[in-house]
């Protein structure tokens, strides 16, 4: 008996002392609300799988923190002199992935192919590419379908893996969830990357330790040579953990905790603009509502009615209420740092309940109606609250809204499906580029393009000219073709932006870092402090 | 005998069955996997192709025929949201679960008698009272202020324990366990105590009044009567008497505390398989939703079957079949 207690106690000293030292200096442990769904680079296309991933993969080009384009696995790209469809690449030499094989050409095209393929998340994104061939050991050509200006900012998430290691282990496809059974790429990686993984366990622990073989060293801080993940779901919890100390990096602080983060001590909060508009949607496009009590008419179809809209959110009210101050009121569908945002784009309305009454009355309704606003509860920052502050405004122009706060996985059916004629909706723009919110929200819905437009809209002159966009390789002309769509979209006023939602990252005073606007960590340029 | 246990196994699988009916009937109303799944630049060509290859588009009940078809040949699918075979993701986190359940069902069993006893022989005493008002508030808050309310206190201002997680674990190969290492024990305190602490109170009222019941009767008096010793009385033979309900709840509530270990899990980031049905919930991972839904009202026909026989046992009057059949 005693024997027994004296070895379970000296296990107990034991595993105390290897986690005394597992935690050096160096190791930043890191907390967030999501966990990555997969370690295949090319299946999922969501915000924290990515973000794991470019601890561990490279893209082409990488994207640093300061959202700028940075040469990553390519160190130069420029469309080829001979062919205005063809973009030329020219890859890094002598990187090697985590398992020793060699990075060169032969890995970009086999990457690019599965990123391209049916059971990828990605190959939207590389919906012109026609074509992918190695011109060398360290040169690769990407043939679009006409030429594209725009390839190289699609490619920023597009991760590289090496052929041979795909192929000698089966991962050649993408995860197929239908196929019943789960690929060696989702559970096992070998990328490039300054970060290898060394343990994962979904939802409770995933580590990474520094590449001491990564190409970058020398060339960024790489002062972190140890990364800790843990999702923590509740936000209370997560809070605490940070305040504990457990943990020295969350990314999603919720908004009424920030002066706790701020004013404790040895830690503070690292905040800037999300590369994120909110806004919502109307049915414009419906014969009838299904869910008003206007019989034979659309309320929606009168763009008065939509202007009345417009000018009864009081923007102002929502940021300081609701968001605690923490969004940036806008009346642009597209936040400031993607090409194509103007000043006169961002300047919002003045909230004016007179006259949006007088534009109600010239439009016939000045009885108002009733309608029902669909939200997401679980998806932004307080959805739900935004759109009940918006019940209010609304009543006061004598619009009776009904609202139906659903999770997300509700929520967004409803739009893909058309089946709601009011809804709350936020939109990110991964390419920086104008010509993304244009396919996916102003298209005419169709089985390539507009998937997100849930409003019913379709105008044959605006399409057309989203769809010359891509191939338009004077930029003069490009942006001035933008400017244009966005005065048309401006005046269509099919949506109504409510504000850019601010990111709010809470870190230890041991780190220090740039927040990035697309919410993407990349530990590479932590800085110690 | 045998016809009996027959009868109720039958009975039990139909249970089974009808829950699972139940369930797939329920998961449209939950959401639409497909829009998860895909990122935000998915076509409408994507989603219908996604949809028609994981046989979305089927009735309900056709889709329940496939689930029960290939789970009767041990295949439980692929999560939809971590992409690997749901078998081995409960597998990986039901020791979680089950270590967190034993460990609040023992606290409750053991508070829980231990302060029953005390506030039925001390009844007007002030610590008899102040007991029985903290077990009020502990019946009338929900686990999830609870659990926030012991990471407020424990946690963030007196930094005696961990705020979430299960600390580090000892993987035994087929059971990963946090009984071994210092972490992990200090890690199942708080979640125990948010977890047990309703079936704590629940024991405690169950003893308190079942003792002072037995306290009434006649054999106490003679016994007192006799000159035995209060100690002698109260723990020889009223505890004894009063034990028999309390095992039967006991029993029952083993199996609640497993199912309703979800928000303390949520709440504590505890990795066990009410965590990964939250998480299933929210992605609409429809293969681990069933799993899961399976596995808990398995569990629960299965510790009804057992107390049922034990009855059957223990009470001669309820073999209606003895003779007969």
């Amino acid at each position: 008996m005693n024997t027994r207690y004296t070895a379970f106690g000296a296990a107990l000293l034991a595993t105390t002392a290897l986690t005394a030292s597992a935690v050096s200096a160096e190791t930043l442990r890191w907390a967030r609300a999501a966990e990555a769904l997969t370690l295949d680079p090319h299946s999922q296309n969501e915000g924290p799988t990515t973000t794991l991933m470019h601890q561990i993969y490279e893209p082409l080009i990488i994207r640093n923190m300061e959202g700028e384009m940075e040469p990553a696995l390519a160190t130069s790209w420029e469309p080829s002199a001979d062919d205005g469809n063809v973009w030329v690449f020219t890859l890094r030499e002598g990187v090697t992935f985590h398992g020793g094989e060699e990075f060169d050409s032969a890995d970009v095209v086999f990457s690019l192919n599965r990123a391209m393929s049916e059971t990828s998340n990605f190959k939207e994104l590389l919906s012109s590419v026609s074509e992918v061939r190695a011109a060398g050991p360290y040169t690769v050509e990407i043939v679009t379908d006409g030429p594209n200006p725009l390839l190289p900012n699609n490619l920023t998430n597009i991760m590289m893996m090496d052929e041979g290691w795909a192929m000698a282990n089966g991962a050649e496809a993408v995860q197929d969830y239908a196929a019943g059974e789960d690929t060696f790429s989702a559970r096992n990686t070998n990328g490039t990357g300054p970060y290898v993984l060394t343990s994962r366990e979904a939802d409770v622990r995933t580590v990474l330790t520094a590449n001491s073989d990564y190409w970058g060293v020398g060339e960024f801080p790489l002062a972190v040579t140890e990364i800790v993940f843990t999702p923590i779901q509740n936000p209370a919890t997560r809070v605490a953990a940070l305040l504990t100390g457990e943990v020295d990096f969350i990314q999603d602080v919720p908004v009424q905790d920030l002066a706790r983060v701020e004013e404790a001590d040895g830690m503070g909060l690292a905040t800037a603009p999300q590369n994120r508009n909110i806004f919502f949607g109307l049915n414009v496009g419906a014969e009838d509502l299904g869910n008003d009590n206007v019989e034979g008419a659309n309320p929606f179809a009168d763009v008065r009615v939509r202007e009345a809209m417009n000018i009864a959110i009081n923007r102002d009210a929502i940021q300081q209420v609701v968001m605690r101050g923490q969004s940036d009121p806008t009346g642009a569908m597209l936040p400031p740092p993607v090409a194509g945002w103007t000043e006169e784009l961002e300047e919002y309305p003045a909230y004016d309940i007179e006259a949006a009454n007088a534009l109600m009355e010239e439009a016939g309704y000045g009885d108002g109606f009733e309608v029902q606003l669909d939200c997401p509860n679980d998806r932004y920052i307080n959805d739900e609250a935004i759109c009940q502050a918006a019940v209010g405004m609304f009543a006061q122009i004598g619009i009776t809204v009904n609202l139906s706060a659903l999770p997300r996985a509700q929520h967004f059916p409803l739009i893909a499906n058309g089946e709601t004629d009011f809804y709350l909706l936020g939109w990110g723009v991964p390419t920086y580029d104008s010509e993304y919110v244009f396919n996916f929200l102003y298209h005419t819905r169709t089985e390539g393009r507009g998937s997100w437009n849930g409003t019913g809209f379709s105008d044959p002159e605006m399409d057309e000219m989203i769809v010359a966009l891509s191939s338009e390789t004077d930029l003069d002309v490009r942006d001035a073709a933008v400017a244009e769509l966005w005065a048309m979209a401006e005046e269509a006023r099919i949506y109504l932006p409510i504000h850019h939602q601010v990111l709010n990252w809470g870190i230890s005073d041991d780190w220090s870092t740039v927040v990035d606007a697309d919410d993407q960590v990349k530990f590479k340029y932590f800085e110690a402090d | 005998m045998l016809s009996y246990i027959l009868r109720r196994v039958f009975q039990s699988v139909l249970v089974l069955l009808v829950v699972g009916l139940v369930a797939f009937a329920m998961f449209r109303f939950v959401g639409d996997p497909v829009d998860t799944m895909l990122g935000q630049e998915r076509t409408m060509q994507d989603i219908e192709r996604l949809r028609e290859s994981l046989g979305l588009n089927k009735p309900f009940f056709i889709q329940y025929w496939d689930f029960l078809v290939r789970a009767v040949q041990g295949d439980l699918g692929i999560s939809y949201r971590q992409g690997r075979p749901v078998a081995e993701i409960i597998a990986e986190r039901l020791p979680a679960t089950l270590e967190l359940a034993a460990v609040s069902g023992a606290f409750a069993l053991i508070f829980g008698i231990v302060f029953g006893i005390f506030t039925a022989i001390r009844r007007d005493g002030f610590a008899a009272n102040a007991i029985m008002t903290l077990s009020l508030i502990g019946v009338s808050l929900p686990t999830f202020l609870i659990g926030i309310l012991l990471i407020y206190v424990f946690a963030v201002e007196l930094r005696w324990l961990p705020s979430f997680g299960r600390g580090d674990v000892v993987d035994l190969g087929w059971w990963s366990t946090g009984f071994l290492t210092q972490s992990g024990l200090v890690a199942l305190i708080l979640p125990s105590i948010t977890l047990g602490l309703y079936q704590m109170t629940l024991i405690m009222r169950l003893v308190r009044s079942e003792m002072l019941e037995v306290m009434r009767q006649d054999y106490i008096r003679f016994a007192r009567a006799r000159g035995l010793k209060d100690r002698a009385i109260h723990f020889r033979h009223a505890l004894k008497n009063t034990l028999v309900p309390v095992i039967t709840v006991t029993g029952l509530q083993l199996g609640s505390i497993i199912a309703f270990a979800i928000i303390t899990e949520t709440v504590f980031q505890w990795p066990g398989v009410g965590l990964l049905f939250i998480n299933a919930i929210q992605f609409v991972d429809i293969p681990v939703m069933a799993a899961y839904l399976m596995l808990i009202s398995v569990m629960f026909v299965a510790i009804n079957l057992i107390v049922d026989l034990l009855y059957v046992a223990i009470d001669p009057r309820l073999r209606t079949d003895g003779k007969g059949a």
